[in-house]
């Protein structure tokens, strides 16, 4: 809870997410239990491990985007500006000027990231090193946009132009937590005074050779290729590693008195967000969750909230055998009894997983769970793992009023991230 | 506001390893631009970088976890063990105590550039198994957390220059929700090939050949400007808890911070300066300070004339209705431009300018533009700094601005 009184309130969602198009198109995918995940069509994965990943059929200029905004950002800014088109036109608010205009000095932008441009640095790579020819790579073959690729924060810079944003900005990344702090950032703003509304969200574009190579080589997504579309199996005892996605999710972020004085319509509220670091190893997770369930349980109290408050886990849910062993172990330590009771799903089983992006488009989802009382379902989910023995939602979305939800997250480096939403009637304390 | 206190500081800088290394190259007014060594970049049009020559990895990093990282991260890790050292800091028992949070700007750019040209040289069997996390912006500061056993709340921001000053105002923001120490700055290794070809098409860097030409913010013949690589990491911590611990000196206080975006286009500056002065006003008004309180400016001196033209209104916007010009320097001139790491360093500059008493000079500022109401600092000199401000913009708009104040003598004690 802020020091202030400031409260955080989400007022716009926009996303861009594998199998479908937008937020609605989206939610109906994600809550149908239908799976996004198919043979890469990229490139061809014919020489790697893992040829499986959940792209998104993406064409900016038909979403929107000018010729010149689609030639000079990678896909990442690309498929972030479109999610943030949605968020502001579904907030109502007026930014960029008008009578009605929120002041541009009082709104932010922060954008999480996990690998920034990795797909327009490798393309270009590709053409100035003459494919891994010359290590002193031939400037006649570059585009002009490079340093734009070279540092992530150009992302920023977009939103903030396309808003007139004047306020704070800034690009997060904190590998795959860099959504779920993306918005706890923003929300931070927002409570300490220094913005009234931020646009927070993350976005990345990681189904490139170069990635899908360094994730071959330590074993961490799936060797399923022989059923793509099955190939994402979360908390199931068959899981053998994450399926690679991409995507962006946008978030209108909003102090909860500048909403209500315009009569926005409030998803949830942002109750609570904390991070801590397992400082264990770069890539590897103890079985015990520690840090992660202390991440949650200081969400909770800065929400001031009980664990059995909690009616739905969102969760980081990867697929690996590590992280969901641990993530379970985590949501016991954490909640405690209300562990045996709450539905704990997650939405990479279908839409896989899109390193820092995922956590802004968990974060959408578990938004629209809270608002509409439906909890969406963990697919591909037949054998138990007597590891992992909490409800996880299988193959069924789940009617269910859900007045608390949080939404976890876990990332290389050992960062460990969680973010509590509450349903805007939900009585305070 | 949230006061914090900088307890100890480190430096990887292209003027030295050590922060006493490194201020004496800056008083003696030796700047560290040179030829670049490693590699020849005579076709990317750039002959000069600041390089960091007095750096052996091996001194500072196990040998295991070297191979695992890229030069960036062993620079992080060297000036975050330099500055642990200087503050006398020894991770305390509660694992949650430390955060790290850095800024990063371009990643781990040798590594990644030596495991793409095997990827396409060779096939996805020849990428390591060290690329997935020595390249991502996130690697040193996990790198430093597991290494130092810091589990507090830790993140990586980017916003190119601006964000060695932006991790601290975010480390406000960690201690003011409880967490007492906090490790920011960066460092940054980009005089590489790729990452040198990436950063030229800028447009700002410079083409000249010679040091004494190269790099000269606010002066008339600026061309624009070198880069270089390093920075610093600092520790800043609740006062409080600083005193707790029996800290017996305090490099000095970080008063206040501000940061707005240009919002105006995706490379260009805005063509007035509002924001970035509006930035510099809201720093000095989270201090709870006037204008008039300023004794220094450590600017941003992009050194390309027209980004030093509007830092130069800005000041003036800010500063103009003083009685006595406020002395401005760049010292950046003595590094080249470290992206995120240079905005961290210039906090370093800006205490140590506080500790002797002597305003470093802007290195090459031979025949300065005109800015009336402003000291254009040409040589170090001596002068009492009770207080700075320290200025940062980074590519497409960012501008960023900090307050420090020297500790009072209680204070220190």
């Amino acid at each position: 809870m802020s020091t202030t009184g400031r409260r955080v309130v989400i007022t716009g969602i926009g996303v861009v997410a594998p199998g479908s198009m937008g937020r609605e198109g989206f939610w109906e995918m994600i809550t149908a239990g239908r799976t996004a995940t198919r043979r890469i069509t990229f490139f061809d994965p014919g020489r790697f491990r893992s040829q499986v990943a959940a792209e998104v059929d993406f064409d900016g200029r038909k979403l929107g985007l000018t010729a010149h905004e689609v030639f000079r950002n990678d896909r990442f800014v690309q498929m972030a500006m479109v999610a943030a088109d949605e968020a502001v036109a579904d907030s109502g608010l007026a930014l960029g000027g008008g009578v009605e205009a929120t002041d541009p000095d009082r709104v932010g932008v922060v954008l999480g990231s996990a690998v920034g441009a990795t797909m327009r640095l490798e393309d270009e790579y590709v053409a100035v090193s003459d494919a891994g020819t010359h290590w002193l790579v031939d400037p006649q073959y570059a585009s002009r946009f490079l340093h734009h690729a070279l540092v992530p924060s150009c992302g920023a810079t977009e939103l903030a132009v396309r808003f007139g944003a004047s306020g704070p900005a800034t690009v997060v990344s904190t590998g795959c937590t860099s959504g779920i702090d993306a918005v706890g950032y923003g929300s931070q703003l927002i409570e300490d005074g220094d913005a009234d509304v931020v646009i927070a969200g993350a976005s990345d574009a990681p189904i490139s050779p170069i990635s899908m190579a360094c994730f071959d080589t330590i074993r961490a997504t799936t060797g399923n290729n022989d059923d793509p579309e099955h190939a994402a199996k979360p908390f199931d005892a068959r899981r053998d590693g994450f399926v690679m996605g991409e995507g962006s999710a946008v978030l209108v972020l909003e102090e909860l008195e500048h909403a209500r004085l315009r009569g926005a319509e409030v998803y949830c509220e942002v109750s609570g967000y904390a991070n801590r670091c397992n400082a264990h190893h770069m890539t590897g997770l103890r079985p015990d969750g520690v840090e992660m369930a202390e991440a949650i349980r200081l969400a909770l109290d800065q929400g001031r909230i009980d664990a059995d408050e909690v009616g739905y886990v969102n969760a980081h849910g990867s697929g690996t055998k590590q992280n969901d062993r641990h993530e379970t172990a985590a949501v016991k330590l954490s909640l405690g009894p209300t562990a045996q009771q709450v539905s704990m799903s997650s939405i990479k089983s279908m839409i896989g997983h899109s390193l820092g992006a995922i956590g802004s488009i968990e974060i959408a989802a578990t938004a629209l769970a809270v608002q509409r009382g439906v909890v969406p379902p963990t697919a591909n989910y037949e054998v138990p793992d007597p590891e992992c023995d909490l409800d996880y939602v299988p193959n069924t979305a789940r009617e269910q009023k859900v007045d608390v939800a949080l939404s976890v997250g876990s990332g290389f480096g050992g960062f460990q991230s969680a973010i509590v939403l509450a349903h805007p009637t939900r009585r305070t304390p | 506001m949230t006061g914090l206190v900088v307890t100890g500081i480190g430096v990887v800088a292209p003027t030295g390893v050590g922060v006493e290394a490194h201020w004496s190259s800056l008083v003696r007014g030796e700047p560290a631009i040179r030829p670049i060594v490693g590699f020849d970049p005579a076709q990317y049009g750039v002959s000069l970088a600041g390089q960091v020559t007095g750096f052996v990895p091996a001194d500072h990093v196990d040998p295991r976890l070297m191979v695992q990282t890229d030069r960036w991260t062993w620079m992080s890790l060297a000036a975050a063990t330099l500055a642990a050292q200087d503050a006398g800091y020894t991770a305390p028992e509660d694992a949650y105590a430390t955060s790290v949070f850095l800024a990063a700007g371009s990643g781990g750019n040798e590594f990644s550039q030596h495991e793409i040209q095997g990827l396409w040289a060779k096939g996805p069997k020849s990428v390591g198994a060290y690329q997935s996390i020595a390249w991502f912006y996130a690697a040193s500061t996990g790198q430093i957390s597991i290494r130092d056993g810091y589990k507090g709340p830790s993140g990586v921001v980017v916003s190119e220059g601006a964000g060695g000053l932006d991790s601290i105002g975010w480390a406000r923001r960690v201690v003011r929700r409880g967490t007492p120490a906090v490790l920011v700055g960066g460092t940054e290794a980009g005089v590489t090939p790729y990452a040198l070809l990436c950063q030229a098409t800028s447009g700002r860097l410079s083409t000249a050949t010679a040091p004494e030409d190269a790099y000269k913010p606010f002066d008339r013949r600026a061309s624009g400007h070198v880069v270089g690589e390093g920075g610093a990491i600092l520790l800043v911590e609740d006062p409080g808890a600083a005193r707790a611990r029996g800290v017996d000196r305090v490099w000095g206080e970080v008063v206040g911070h501000g940061a707005t975006h240009d919002a105006h286009h995706h490379a260009d500056p805005a063509p007035d300066a509002r924001q970035y002065a509006r930035a510099i006003q809201l720093s000095l008004t989270d201090a709870g300070i006037t204008p008039d309180e300023v004794d220094l400016v450590l600017a941003d001196g992009a050194g390309v004339p027209e980004l030093d033209a509007l830092e130069l209104e800005a000041l003036q916007r800010v500063f103009g209705g003083r009685a006595d010009p406020v002395p401005v320097t760049a010292p950046s001139s003595f590094t080249g431009r470290l992206m995120a790491g240079g905005s961290a360093l210039d906090v370093a500059t800006a205490l140590l300018a506080m500790r002797d008493g002597i305003v470093p000079g802007t290195a090459h500022l031979d025949d300065p533009v005109d800015a009336p109401g402003l000291d254009l600092v040409q040589h170090s000199r001596a002068q009492q700094v009770e207080t700075a401000v320290v200025l940062a913009r980074g590519f497409g708009g960012f501008n960023s601005s900090l307050v420090l104040r020297r500790p009072t003598e209680e204070r220190t004690s």
